[in-house]
């Protein structure tokens, strides 16, 4: 009984806010007030799961939704009054405020997830609720390190520094010769463009079943969008720096290392970000065509067939954030070695 | 050589003029009619990503709350592997009761959304400070700054990024076909060609699937020139 009291309690903190958001005139977008919403907010969506979690059997409520509802708007103020502080004199706030908001919204996603997949009663098979993906990635955590060691250390590192490499080397060979450059680059561009995830069953014929073959589908995935990017950005070096190297008598080695190599690496970046996700969709969807019994993929196409859908999800888990922090690791290198570039030098 | 590791030209040549010449567009057997298939739930994919793109785009561009909330997550919704994961999609939605098409579609439309959304915000921005002046001497409202000025100026963003996603959509059909519940699509047949150790079958559908995605981007580019044309602008 005690309990039921300071449950309604709880549940009244959200409502009260939300009436003093409305009855006070000029309610101000600063860092108070809106640290003030955030936390009535988390006493809503506290509340929420609690609710949601003991209803029994039988689907939520009216009034569940309608609290949920009042609380989706309010997160929606929350999100707006975070964002509409002003930090134009302030970066650091900046910063801050750029890194809040967005954990706020996934927080937010995640609420949302979790009450709709309980609330609405969604068969787990379609949609696991993330609780229930936490605790199935908490369970199995080593067998999941094995899949990402087979998958994602083994095959998809290999395969795209291999890639990446030899991409950058023969597009540097291509600049050279005139020829190549204009009959090659369109066809790049083209094969750029090809579904070329199509050769993955026949490198798995070629290389057999192991991580060399799924390593050699990464290969050809990041092979030509290197290609094309790295003969692209040797191709933009401006005229104004060639005339002050050709008057310096500088050699076509020094001309590449001290000035074209350095103004290509904005587009050689771009390359390596795009090339990150392609190398692990590739890798993983390769391992449908066979593959022995570890890796990302054959867990996917391996626990969908027994209806393990959280498992599945936690794979989806551990490739996104391995993907994501790919992306990060890059993005990190490029803001060191490229801060001249104007993209860079605008934050 | 009847199941050769690497089939020489010809090998492929007669097998496509085989199954594209020789047999009834409605044949199961006939690459035509699995094209077809694949084709259809590519450009479903392409207009729902599409679209979905460029109101993503709009909204960015104009609610500052979207623009610092959504745009992070964007990006970190396609270091999801959503092609590694397809199977998974195609089998859930098949569970209650949707098969087909609209699936495969799905896949796509994910795969599309990002570039359209990516190209459009430049886009967007992308007036120079003098004309959103200008617009603003005039009094203009937003909607008239909008389809008068933004929209315009972000075209060529615009195809640049659907060319892009034309091409991926056509790979997102193909893996979205990979699961054994699809029983027709380009990417069905790799998929039993693989099974049967049917090398000529894979490479013939792998050809077949780059010519669609060759007409496809051409397409897209005649369609670029056309309405640039049309709009007095430059080719970029």
């Amino acid at each position: 009984m005690n309990g039921n009291w300071i449950i309604i309690l709880i549940s009244l903190i959200p409502i009260f806010t939300s009436m003093k958001m409305v009855f006070k005139k000029n309610f101000k977008k600063n860092i108070k007030n809106s640290l003030f919403l955030s936390i009535s907010v988390i006493f809503g969506i506290y509340i929420l799961l609690y609710g949601v979690h003991n209803i029994g059997s039988e689907k939520a409520g009216l009034g569940l939704w309608m609290y949920l509802f009042a609380l989706c708007v309010m997160i929606w103020e929350m999100l707006s009054s975070w964002s509409e502080i002003d930090t134009s004199l302030n970066s650091k706030l900046n910063f801050i405020i750029n890194l809040v908001v967005p954990i706020l919204f996934g927080i937010s996603l995640l609420f949302l997830w979790q009450v709709l997949t309980v609330g609405l009663k969604i068969p787990h098979i379609l949609l696991p609720s993330p609780l229930k993906i936490g605790i199935a990635f908490s369970n199995s955590i080593p067998m999941l390190w094995e899949d990402f060691q087979q998958t994602f250390l083994k095959a998809v590192l290999s395969g795209y520094f291999m890639g990446c490499f030899s991409g950058f080397i023969i597009a540097i060979m291509v600049d050279r010769i005139p020829f190549l450059q204009k009959g090659l680059l369109p066809l790049g561009n083209l094969i750029s463009a090809l579904p070329i995830i199509g050769i993955a069953p026949i490198m798995v014929m070629w290389f057999g079943f192991d991580w060399q073959s799924k390593a050699a589908v990464v290969v050809i995935m990041t092979f030509f969008p290197m290609l094309v990017n790295t003969i692209t950005g040797l191709s933009v070096t401006g005229q104004i720096e060639k005339d002050l190297l050709h008057s310096y008598a500088a050699n076509y080695w020094q001309n590449l290392i001290l000035l074209r190599i350095p103004v290509s690496l904005p587009f050689v970046f771009n390359a390596l970000k795009i090339n990150s996700t392609l190398a692990l969709i590739g890798a993983i969807v390769a391992e449908f065509f066979g593959t022995p019994i570890v890796g990302m993929g054959f867990r996917i196409s391996a626990e969908i067939g027994r209806l393990n859908v959280d498992i599945v999800w936690a794979t989806i888990l551990v490739a996104a954030v391995s993907g994501s922090m790919f992306y990060a690791l890059i993005t990190i290198c490029e803001r060191s070695l490229t801060s001249w570039h104007p993209s860079i030098r605008e934050n | 050589m009847e199941r050769p590791i690497l089939p020489a030209p010809h090998q492929i040549l007669k097998d496509m003029n085989k199954s594209i010449l020789q047999r009834k567009v409605t044949s199961k057997r006939s690459l035509v009619y699995h094209g077809w298939v694949t084709i259809s739930s590519t450009l479903v994919g392409f207009g729902i990503g599409a679209l979905l793109g460029i109101v993503l785009a709009v909204g960015i561009v104009y609610i500052p709350t979207l623009n610092r909330s959504v745009m992070p997550w964007i990006i970190a919704s396609q270091t999801i592997p959503i092609l590694a994961i397809a199977p998974m999609i195609i089998v859930g939605l098949g569970s209650i009761g949707l098969t087909g098409l609209f699936p495969k579609s799905i896949i796509s439309a994910y795969l599309c959304f990002f570039p359209v959304t990516i190209g459009m915000v430049k886009g967007l921005r992308s007036p120079d400070p003098i004309h959103m002046d200008l617009m603003k001497t005039y009094c203009a409202s937003d909607s008239h700054t909008f389809f008068k000025l933004r929209w315009p100026s972000s075209t060529p963003f615009l195809f640049a990024s659907l060319k892009v996603s034309i091409a991926i959509s056509l790979v997102g059909a193909i893996v979205g076909e990979l699961p054994a519940g699809a029983q027709a699509g380009l990417g069905a047949r790799l998929l039993t060609g693989s099974y049967y150790g049917q090398t000529i079958q894979i490479w013939s559908a792998l050809i077949c699937a780059s010519i669609l995605a060759a007409i496809l981007v051409f397409l897209m580019i005649a369609i670029e020139k056309i309405v640039l044309k049309k709009m007095g602008g430059r080719l970029v």
